[in-house]
């Protein structure tokens, strides 16, 4: 197809001898070669290469008994709800009229940018991660040796009982791409202590008087 | 005045280093390539910054878009015992070629026996139909509330069968005198993205009352925009 023979038929015209046809040496390659780009095609059409990912994640053992332990007072809880909405408060939960007297707590509104909850993570959880900073550093100048020494105390430090405990919720609504948000951004913050929990009725009924706001 | 003559030029070109190349490239791709396995659902997992990738052993639950549960073991031969066992439990019979066939399938979406409000495919059902038919079954998911929880049972026979299978292979490993590797059982949990979160939540809580607390949630891996 592509190679045109230009040979004239071996010079049987001049002297009336047949000499024997010189044949070229090359052959047709295109027909090989339409088969090799057709498997190649076929071969990165069908590979995959992003190979799936896995984010591990630990559930409390008894989710309802653990919340009421958690008596923290450096805690915040987010709240998630429909259209990637994404409320917080800081510290315990007060119910309007409760008997410790306290003002009923409110919920913030935040979104998933980096303005918002990345920016609020940094800043609450600043003293820790000021701590794990100064770790990695003293990693850096060899004054801490061994990096199993630096994980153990980064998650002494993460584990502390002041450092930031973070309380994820989230209504009937809430897509699981948020949850998987959030508890990313959790990771990228270094947050140590966190966990995925029920929400209490309270805490409800102030998402529905905040989403029919 | 004679003429100027053009040399004929030949019209083919040297094509091997493409064709070397081409080659090249085949090698590559089919050596590299694993098959695309055909679920029966899109799952279009959310993104995240992990970068662990999945382990081999594992149980996994897919959630689809609308919420339905799907069951998969990697497994070949804990997915035969698990059949066995659910067949005994839900007594359902099922032939050597129905298991054989189920060992190679991925994971499903029907229940084992019927349910209130379905009327679909049965697993068995399910088995016995080729590929595209599969493909055109509507999946219910497999049911997990809490008076037909078919799905904790796949869960708890699917760990109990995994766990017999690494002991047998521990024994048969130390008969032999060889060094025994195994790689603990895991549970990955792969939802779609838009997948209301309520319908992860009682995925995660098949598995929390059965004591497991810790998963593998399947993400993709965050294309970096900082």
């Amino acid at each position: 197809m592509a190679e045109v023979n230009t040979d004239d038929g071996g010079g049987s015209g001049k002297h009336g001898k047949k000499r024997a046809k010189k044949s070229s040496t090359r052959i047709d390659m295109t027909p090989m070669v339409d088969l090799a780009f057709l498997l190649l095609t076929f071969f990165v059409l069908t590979s995959t290469f992003s190979k799936p990912k896995a984010m591990e994640l630990t559930f409390p053992v008894d989710p309802e008994k653990k919340e009421n332990q958690i008596k923290v007072k450096n805690a915040i809880t987010f709240i998630m709800t429909k259209d990637d909405g994404l409320y917080y408060y800081n510290g315990e939960f007060y119910p309007p009229n409760n008997k410790d007297g306290m003002p009923p707590t409110t919920l913030s509104k935040t979104n998933f940018s980096k303005d918002g909850l990345h920016k609020l993570l940094l800043e609450r959880y600043e003293p820790t991660l000021k701590e794990i900073h100064e770790l990695e550093d003293k990693y850096k100048r060899k004054e801490i040796k061994a990096d199993t020494t630096l994980k153990r105390m980064l998650n002494e430090v993460k584990g502390h009982k002041d450092a930031l405990t973070v309380l994820i919720k989230a209504d009937d609504q809430a897509t699981y791409k948020n949850v998987v948000d959030l508890i990313d951004e959790l990771n990228v913050c270094l947050i140590g202590k966190y966990a995925v929990v029920d929400m209490m009725p309270t805490e409800l009924e102030l998402l529905n008087a905040e989403n029919t706001k | 005045m004679p003429k100027i003559k053009m040399p004929k030029s030949n019209p083919s070109l040297d094509m091997t280093p493409m064709v070397d190349l081409a080659f090249l490239l085949v090698t590559f791709f089919m050596l590299t390539a694993s098959a695309r396995v055909s679920e029966p659902v899109v799952v279009d997992t959310p993104s995240s910054t992990s970068d662990k990738l999945l382990p081999e052993n594992v149980i996994m639950i897919s959630v689809d878009d609308q919420g339905h549960a799907f069951f998969n073991v990697n497994n070949y031969d804990v997915r035969i015992r698990t059949l066995d066992r659910m067949a005994a439990q839900y007594k359902v019979t099922f032939t050597d070629k129905e298991k054989a066939e189920f060992a190679k399938m991925t994971s499903f979406g029907v229940p084992i026996v019927p349910v209130p409000g379905y009327s679909g495919a049965l697993l068995k059902d399910y088995i016995n139909m080729d590929e595209n038919a599969r493909m055109a079954v509507k999946s219910p998911g497999i049911p997990t509330d809490s008076l037909h929880n078919q799905l904790g049972d796949w869960i708890q026979f699917g760990q109990i069968e995994a766990a017999k299978q690494a002991q047998e292979q521990k024994n048969k490993a130390e008969a032999a005198g060889r060094e025994f590797k195994y790689e603990p059982l895991r549970f990955a949990i792969k939802a779609d993205g838009k997948a209301n979160y309520i319908r992860v939540k009682e995925v995660i809580k098949v598995f929390t009352d059965r004591k497991i607390y810790k998963f593998n949630l399947i993400t993709n891996l965050e294309k970096g925009d900082e």
